[in-house]
C-alpha cells in the first residue's frame, strides 16, 4: 500500500509588511539623525536642568578640559570675527604673524591652545599635526599672567555691534581654578552673562522648580482650553 | 491552424508538443532586503543624537569697591556651601563659629535638604546662599550647586572665592577620615 503522502507546505511568510516597515523607520530616522559635529576637543560636559537650547553662531567658545587647559574657538560662521580676534591679538602682543598664519586659523573648526609666546609655532601646524600634539592651552591659572583676559578683550572688540554668546563648555572632571580663572577673564571684561554648555537632565520631582513646571504647564493647558 | 496563443497559459490547455512557458512567479523573496533595512536602521539609531546640548545661563555680579553699590547681606540669612574634594560638600549657616562648629559636612544628594530647610526658615528678603568651591573641586561640582539653586528656586546666590580659614577646616575634615 502506498504511503499517503502528506503535501509538505512550505510557510512562505509575506516579508512586504515587514520590509514596509523597516524603510518606515530607516527613513524616519535617517531625517531625523544628526550627526555629531566632529570635535577637536573631548569633553564630557555635566549635566543640568536647564532646558535652553545652546547656541550655535556668533559663539565665542571657551573650552577646559579634563586636566583643566582652557581653549579657544569661534564658530565657525563668523569668519570675520575670527580674523578680527586674531588680528587685534596680533598687533596687541606683536606676534608678527603672517596672513597665511592668520588663514590657517580661519579654517573650519580651530582652537587656540597655546600661550601667545607659541602661537606663531602653533599656527603654521595643520589640524591633524595639532590633534596629535599636546597642548599646554591658554594659561588661566595665574592671576597675573591671564592670557584669557586679552583673549576677551580681542573677542569683543571683533564682536563689537553684534551679540556674542560667551559659552564655557567644561569637562566634568576639571577642576574648580580653571573655571575660575575663565569666569575672572570675563569679568574683568564686562563679560557678567555667560552660558554653560550641558546636557539635558529631568527636573527632580517634588522640588520648587518641578511644581513651578507643573503649575505653569497647567495653565498653559487652562490657556488652551 | 494558423493561431497566435495569446493568453498566459491559464486558461486553455495547449496542445501536446506546445512548449509551456514557464510561469515566473513575481514574488520576490524581501528577507535579506528586511535585514538591510534593519541593521541600517540600527546604524542610525547608534549614532543619532537625540538630545541636544544645552545652554545655562549665569550673571555674574559686577565687583565693586563701592560699599554702597555691593549687596548686603545678612548674616543670618546666609547658607555658604563649601565645595570639597571628591564630591562632597560642608556648609554653614550665617557666620562660621570661630571654633568651627556650625560648620558640617554633606553629600549632594543632602544639600537640597539642608538649602530646603534653611529656605524655609529664613525671611526671604535674606536668604542667600554663597558657593565657595576649593581647589580640589571639580568644575562638575560648580555646576551641579549651580543647577541646584534652579532646582530649589533660590533667587540670590553668589560664587565667591573660599577663605583661608575655611580651607583649612575642609582640610581638617577631610584629613580625619
Amino acid at each position: 500500500m502506498p504511503k499517503v503522502k502528506i503535501a509538505r507546505k512550505s510557510t512562505p511568510v509575506d516579508m512586504t509588511a515587514m520590509c514596509d516597515v523597516a524603510f518606515l523607520l530607516l527613513s524616519f530616522f535617517i531625517l531625523t539623525t544628526k550627526f555629531k559635529p566632529s570635535e577637536a576637543l573631548a569633553v564630557v560636559t555635566p549635566n543640568s536642568v536647564s532646558n535652553k537650547v545652546a547656541p550655535q553662531n556668533d559663539a565665542v567658545l571657551i573650552t577646559i578640559d579634563k586636566d583643566g587647559k582652557v581653549y579657544l574657538s569661534i564658530s565657525d560662521e563668523n569668519k570675520a570675527e575670527k580674523q578680527a580676534l586674531l588680528e587685534e591679538i596680533n598687533t596687541s602682543k606683536n606676534l608678527g604673524l603672517s596672513a597665511n598664519e592668520i588663514a590657517n586659523f580661519l579654517k573650519a573648526s580651530s582652537y587656540i591652545g597655546v600661550p601667545f609666546a607659541k602661537l606663531k609655532g602653533y599656527l603654521q601646524l595643520s589640524q591633524d599635526q595639532i590633534k596629535k600634539m599636546k597642548l599646554e592651552g591658554i594659561p588661566v591659572l595665574d592671576t597675573t599672567n591671564n592670557q584669557l583676559i586679552e583673549w576677551m578683550r580681542a573677542a569683543v572688540k571683533a564682536f563689537q555691534g553684534t551679540k556674542m554668546n560667551l559659552l564655557v563648555k567644561g569637562d566634568n572632571a576639571s577642576k574648580y581654578p580653571a573655571f575660575q580663572g575663565v569666569i575672572n577673564s570675563f569679568k574683568k571684561n564686562d563679560q557678567m552673562k555667560f552660558s554653560m554648555i550641558t546636557n539635558p537632565e529631568g527636573v527632580p520631582p517634588g522640588t520648587e522648580l518641578y511644581r513651578k513646571n507643573m503649575s505653569k504647564a497647567a495653565s498653559a493647558d487652562a490657556e488652551a482650553e | 491552424m494558423a493561431e497566435m496563443d495569446t493568453s498566459g497559459g491559464g486558461g486553455h490547455k495547449k496542445g501536446p508538443g506546445v512548449k509551456k512557458g514557464k510561469k515566473l512567479s513575481t514574488r520576490v523573496d524581501l528577507t535579506p532586503m528586511v535585514d538591510l533595512g534593519f541593521l541600517l536602521i540600527t546604524f542610525f539609531i547608534f549614532t543619532t543624537t537625540m538630545s541636544q546640548p544645552t545652554a545655562m545661563r549665569l550673571f555674574l555680579p559686577k565687583d565693586t569697591d563701592k560699599p554702597e553699590e555691593q549687596n548686603k547681606v545678612k548674616a543670618s540669612g546666609a547658607l555658604t556651601l563649601l565645595l570639597g574634594k571628591n564630591d562632597r560638600v560642608f556648609y554653614y549657616e550665617g557666620e562660621l563659629a570661630p571654633d568651627g562648629s556650625n560648620f558640617k559636612s554633606a553629600t549632594f544628594k543632602e544639600i537640597r535638604d539642608v538649602i530646603i530647610n534653611k529656605k524655609k526658615s529664613t525671611d526671604p528678603k535674606d536668604f542667600v546662599v554663597v558657593i565657595k568651591p576649593d581647589a580640589e573641586s571639580t568644575y562638575k561640582n560648580a555646576v551641579d550647586v549651580l543647577d541646584e539653586m534652579t532646582i530649589n528656586d533660590v533667587k540670590r546666590y553668589a560664587m565667591v572665592e573660599i577663605f583661608p580659614v575655611e580651607n583649612q577646616l575642609i582640610a581638617a575634615t577631610q584629613g580625619g577620615k
